[in-house]
C-alpha cells in the first residue's frame, strides 16, 4: 500500500529557530498540494529548554499532527534523548554528527540514521549558526521527494527584507543538506505524486483575524497574552490596511472597556486573550450586557489555574466564560472546532454581538489557535448583519427609548452623533429611557416592576440567540456503540479515533459536536443523546466542565468522561484507546 | 446674537441627585455653558462617565452619554473616540474613578495624547459609599475608613498629567463658576488630552475641605503671571500643592501645548476618516488568501 502521509519532527533548544525552520517546512509542504497540521511544543522561556515542532503532511485532508514521526531533526543532545524512540520503524533519524549521540537500544526496528555534520557544513554558507537548520531542511526536502523549488520561494518569502545573498546562502546550503541524503534521497516519497497547486496555511489565530475582517471588525484593543497575542501581532501587521484600529493597551481592562466603547460608538469591535487576561475583563464584560453594547470577545484558552502552563493547551475556561461578571445577563459563548470554522463563527459572532446587543465570546484554544492548518476555501461573502438601528425604523426623535421593552429583548439601536435621539446608556439598572432606577427609585412598588421587566427584555435575548447560533452536528453513522461528547479543537483528533477504530476494530462510534456552548441547544441535544447507546464526553479539563453543563441542562449524565488536563494536546490514539476500554 | 442651540437646551429632565450645595453642580453648569458658548450640538457631544457621586452627570445633560463601570471611563472614551473622531468626547468622573481605580488609564490615556477632555471632580472624599479615603485626602485626614487619620501620601494629579503627555493641564474650583467654565471650554476647545482638576467640595462627607477652607487659598495662576507654555513653570506651580504646603493652592492653566500630534492623527486607520463611516468586509479576498498559499 502506498503511503499518504507523512510527519516530520524537529527538536532543539529554544533560540534554535525550531519553530520557523518547522514553518518553513510546513510551507514547503503546504507549497507542494499537501494537506497540513502542525504543533509546536515549547516553553515559557526565550533561549534554552527544550521545544519540538511536528509538520504533518498529506493527500488527503489532516485532522491532527499526528504521533510518532517519519523524520525526526535533532539539533540538540536532549532531542535524540527524548524523540529517540519516537520515530517510527523504517524512519529516519537526522543529527548533527559532529554534536549528538544515538543510542541503539532506543530505537525502533529499521530506523536509518542520517548523521550529518549540519553546522561544519552550514559554516560553508555563512557564519550563522542558525543556518545549520537549513542544512537539514534541505536534507529532510529530498527525502520526502519534494520540489527544491519550494525551498527556495520560501527561502525568498521569509528573507524578502533582506539582501538577496541571506536567501541564495540558504538555497546553497538547503542543497547540500539534500546532497548529503545519499541513499535515503526520495525514500519517503508518497504514493500520488504532488500537485504542487498551493493550499492557504494559517493558524486558527490568523483565521480568526480574517473572519473579523470579513465581517467588517473595525477596532482590536487587546494586551498581550499567550496564546492570543498572535492575533494582535497579526491585526497589528495588517488591520489598518482594511480599516482596522489596532491597539496594545495597558491591560485587559482597558482592552474589553476600549472594545465596548467602539461598540457603543458604532465599529464591530473585538478584543482577544487568555483565561488570565479573560478574568480581568469579567466586570467590563457585564458593562456590556447591561448598557446592551455589542462585542467580541475572543478567548484563547492555556493551561490554568492561575499563570498555569503559558504554552500548553487546555479547555478549562468554560466555567469561566459561563459565569463572567455578577447577575445574569445574555452571552452567546461559541467554540470553533478547526481553522475554517474559527474563520465563520468568528464572523458570526460579530453579527450575533450587534444583532443581540451583547457581548458574544469566541472560545478557541492553544491548540487551534497556534497551530497551522491548511485550509478550505474561505467565502469572504459573509452575510453582515448589523440588527435593528432607531432611525431605519423610523422611531419619531424626542420619544425615543434606547432600552423599549420589546418581545425579542432586543430595542432599536442607535449610534452618537444621531440627531435627536440623545440618550444615556448606563450600568446602573434602568429603565426603557436609560434613566437610573437605582439612585431614587429602586424599592418604589413601580420600580421593583420595572426592575422585573428589564431584567426579562435582556435576558429573552436568549431565545433568539439558542436559535441563530449552530446547533450540535452529528459526525458519523447515525447508529454507533457510542457517541463522543465534545467541543473545541478535540473534533480533530476525536475523528481520526473515530476513524482509526472503525477501520482497526470494526467499531461504529460517532460523535455529538457542540458549536455553541451555551445557549445549550437543549432540545437538539436531547435528540442525539436519546438516541446514543453509550456516551463517552471527551474533555480537556479536569472537572469535565462542558459534561457538567449539558448535564445541567438536559439532565443527560454523559456515561464517561475522559478529561485531560497534562497541558498536551489530545491524541487520536489516546481517544482510540479510551473508546476500546469503554467498548470493552 | 441669535443662536442655534439656547442654553437650556443642553438641560436634560433628570434632575441631579447631589446633596445641596455640592461643588459639582458648578461643574455641570460650567460643562453646560462651555458647549453652549461652543454652540456644539447636543447629539455630538458623548459625554462618558463611570460611578461615584460625579459620575452620574452624563444623565442631567441633553447630549449622549455612557455611564460606565467603576474607573473605566477613560478606555470606554478613548474606544468611542478611536471609533468615531467626529465626537466630542468627555469624561466626566470623581477623583477616586479616575486617580484611584482607574489610574493606570488615566495615565495611559494622557501619554497617547487623545483629544478627550476628562473633568475630574475632586472632592478630596469617596461620597456615594459614604465617607471613605480617597487618593487624593490630605495626610492625617480621619475618615470612616482611616479612623486614625490617613498616613499615605495623596496623588498630585498635576504633576502626574504634565509629566504623562497630557497637553491641557488645569485646576478649578467649584467656588469660582466663571473661572471653571473657562478652563473647561479651554479643555474642550484644546486639540489633544485635557485634564481640568476640579476642586468640587463635598458638603456632607468632607469636612476639611470646605468652600471657605479653599476660599481663603486658591490664587489664580494667570493672575501671577504664569506662562502655560513653560513646563519647567508648570512643573514648579503643580508641586505647590500637595507636595510643598497646604496655604496657597494654584488654580488656572499650568500647562497647555498646541500643535502636538494627537493619538487620532498618528493613527494609520484613521487616515481614510472615521471608522464607524467605513464599508464593512474585505475588498480583495483573493490577494488577502493569496498571502497565506
Amino acid at each position: 500500500m502506498s503511503r499518504s502521509e507523512f510527519a516530520f519532527r524537529i527538536g532543539g533548544a529554544a533560540g534554535d529557530g525550531v519553530s520557523s525552520t518547522a514553518e518553513s517546512f510546513a510551507k514547503i509542504c503546504s507549497r507542494s498540494g499537501l494537506h497540513v497540521a502542525t504543533y509546536s511544543s515549547y516553553q515559557s522561556v526565550i533561549r534554552g529548554g527544550h521545544v519540538w515542532t511536528q509538520v504533518r503532511a498529506g493527500l488527503d485532508p489532516i485532522l491532527s499532527h499526528g504521533e510518532d514521526p517519519d523524520v525526526l531533526v535533532c539539533l540538540n543532545q536532549q532531542t535524540m534523548d527524548i524523540h529517540e524512540g519516537a520515530v517510527r520503524e523504517g524512519g529516519v533519524l537526522l543529527y548533527d554528527s559532529e554534536s549528538v549521540k544515538t543510542q541503539p537500544s532506543r530505537r525502533r526496528e529499521g530506523v536509518h540514521l542520517l548523521a550529518i555534520p549540519l553546522r561544519r557544513m552550514a559554516q560553508q554558507f555563512s557564519p550563522n549558526a542558525l543556518m545549520r537548520n537549513t542544512v537539514a531542511l534541505g536534507a529532510v526536502v529530498r527525502i520526502f521527494g519534494l520540489d527544491m523549488a519550494h525551498v527556495e520561494s520560501a527561502f525568498r518569502d521569509i528573507w524578502s527584507d533582506k539582501k538577496p545573498e541571506v536567501a541564495q546562502q540558504n538555497v546553497a546550503a538547503a542543497r547540500a543538506g539534500a546532497e548529503a541524503t545519499g541513499a535515503l534521497a526520495e525514500s519517503k516519497v508518497l504514493g500520488r505524486g504532488y500537485s504542487n497547486i498551493a493550499r492557504p496555511l494559517m493558524t486558527g489565530n490568523q483565521a480568526i483575524c480574517l473572519g473579523a475582517l470579513a465581517a467588517g471588525c473595525k477596532f482590536l484593543a487587546q494586551y498581550p497574552m499567550t496564546p492570543a497575542s498572535s492575533i494582535l501581532h497579526w491585526m497589528a501587521a495588517n488591520g489598518p490596511r482594511h480599516g482596522v484600529v489596532v491597539k496594545q493597551v495597558e491591560d485587559e481592562l482597558a482592552a474589553v472597556n476600549m472594545a465596548i466603547g467602539a461598540g457603543h460608538a458604532g465599529v464591530r469591535a473585538m478584543t482577544a486573550t487568555s483565561g488570565g487576561g479573560f478574568s480581568l475583563m469579567v466586570e467590563g464584560l457585564g458593562q456590556g450586557g447591561m448598557t446592551e453594547t455589542p462585542v467580541v470577545v475572543v478567548l484563547v484558552q492555556r493551561a490554568g489555574p492561575s499563570t498555569g502552563l503559558p504554552t500548553k493547551t487546555e479547555q478549562g475556561d468554560l466555567n469561566l466564560a459561563l459565569g463572567a461578571g455578577q447577575g445574569d445577563w445574555p452571552r452567546a459563548i461559541l467554540a470553533p472546532r478547526n481553522p475554517e470554522e474559527a474563520f465563520e463563527l468568528t464572523a458570526q459572532a460579530f453579527n450575533l454581538a450587534e444583532i443581540y446587543q451583547t457581548p458574544v465570546i469566541v472560545m478557541s484554544d492553544l491548540y487551534l489557535s497556534e497551530g497551522y492548518r491548511t485550509v478550505d476555501q474561505l467565502d469572504f461573502n459573509v452575510p453582515i448583519v448589523r440588527g435593528m438601528m432607531a432611525a431605519d425604523g423610523g422611531t419619531a426623535a424626542g420619544g425615543y427609548k434606547r432600552y423599549k421593552n420589546t418581545d425579542s429583548g432586543v430595542s432599536p439601536r442607535i449610534l452618537p452623533g444621531t440627531k435627536g435621539f440623545q440618550f444615556i446608556a448606563a450600568t446602573d439598572e434602568h429603565m426603557e429611557t436609560g434613566e437610573l432606577i437605582s439612585d431614587v427609585l429602586a424599592g418604589i412598588p413601580e420600580f421593583v416592576e420595572e426592575r422585573r421587566r428589564m431584567m426579562e427584555k435582556r435576558m429573552r435575548k436568549l431565545a433568539g440567540l439558542r436559535k441563530d447560533t449552530p446547533p450540535p452536528e452529528l459526525w458519523g453513522p447515525v447508529n454507533a456503540d457510542l457517541t463522543l461528547i465534545l467541543w473545541g479543537s478535540t473534533q480533530g483528533p476525536a475523528r481520526e479515533a473515530i476513524l482509526r477504530v472503525e477501520a482497526e476494530d470494526g467499531i461504529a462510534v460517532n460523535s455529538l459536536e457542540f458549536p455553541t456552548l451555551f445557549p445549550v441547544h437543549v432540545d437538539e441535544a436531547l435528540a442525539q443523546l436519546r438516541r446514543a447507546k453509550r456516551t463517552l464526553a471527551v474533555e480537556g479539563n479536569f472537572t469535565g466542565q462542558f459534561s457538567r453543563l449539558l448535564r445541567a441542562e438536559t439532565g443527560c449524565k454523559p456515561d464517561h468522561v475522559y478529561s485531560k488536563y497534562d497541558g498536551e494536546p489530545f491524541a487520536a490514539q489516546e481517544i482510540a484507546n479510551r473508546i476500546r476500554e469503554v467498548i470493552a | 446674537m441669535k443662536v442655534a442651540f439656547e442654553l437650556q437646551t443642553y438641560k436634560s429632565e433628570v434632575k441631579p441627585t447631589w446633596c445641596p450645595g455640592c461643588g459639582d453642580f458648578a461643574v455641570l453648569n460650567a460643562l453646560q455653558k462651555a458647549i453652549h458658548a461652543l454652540q456644539i450640538e447636543p447629539w455630538n457631544v458623548l459625554l462618558v462617565s463611570g460611578i461615584g457621586c460625579s459620575s452620574n452627570l452624563p444623565h442631567f445633560l441633553s447630549t449622549y452619554g455612557f455611564h460606565a463601570i467603576h474607573g473605566r471611563a477613560v478606555p470606554v472614551a478613548s474606544g468611542a473616540k478611536l471609533a468615531n473622531p467626529e465626537l466630542h468626547v468627555i469624561v466626566t468622573g470623581g477623583d477616586g474613578d479616575g486617580y484611584g481605580i482607574g489610574m493606570g488609564h488615566f495615565i495611559h490615556a494622557m501619554r497617547r495624547n487623545l483629544d478627550i477632555t476628562y473633568l475630574v471632580m475632586n472632592n478630596q472624599i469617596y461620597g456615594l459609599t459614604t465617607g471613605q479615603a480617597s487618593p487624593t485626602s490630605e495626610k492625617a485626614m480621619k475618615t470612616k475608613s482611616t479612623p486614625q487619620g490617613v498616613i499615605e501620601n495623596p496623588i498630585d494629579p498635576i504633576t502626574l498629567a504634565i509629566s504623562s503627555g497630557a497637553t491641557y493641564v488645569a485646576r478649578s474650583f467649584s467656588g469660582d463658576a466663571k473661572h471653571m467654565a473657562e478652563m473647561v471650554q479651554g479643555g474642550i476647545e484644546h486639540k489633544g488630552f485635557a485634564l481640568i482638576d476640579c476642586l468640587s467640595p463635598c458638603v456632607t462627607y468632607n469636612k476639611v475641605n470646605t468652600y471657605d477652607w479653599f476660599r481663603q487659598r486658591v490664587y489664580d495662576l494667570q493672575k501671577e503671571g504664569h506662562a502655560p507654555g513653560d513646563i519647567q513653570a508648570a512643573f514648579a506651580k503643580a508641586i505647590e500643592w500637595p507636595s510643598v504646603q497646604r496655604e496657597r493652592i494654584p488654580i488656572g492653566l499650568f500647562y497647555q501645548v498646541h500643535n502636538v500630534p494627537t493619538y487620532e492623527d498618528l493613527e494609520p486607520a484613521l487616515a481614510k476618516g472615521p471608522p464607524v463611516r467605513q464599508p464593512l468586509g474585505v475588498d480583495n479576498p483573493d490577494e488577502l488568501i493569496a498571502s497565506f498559499l
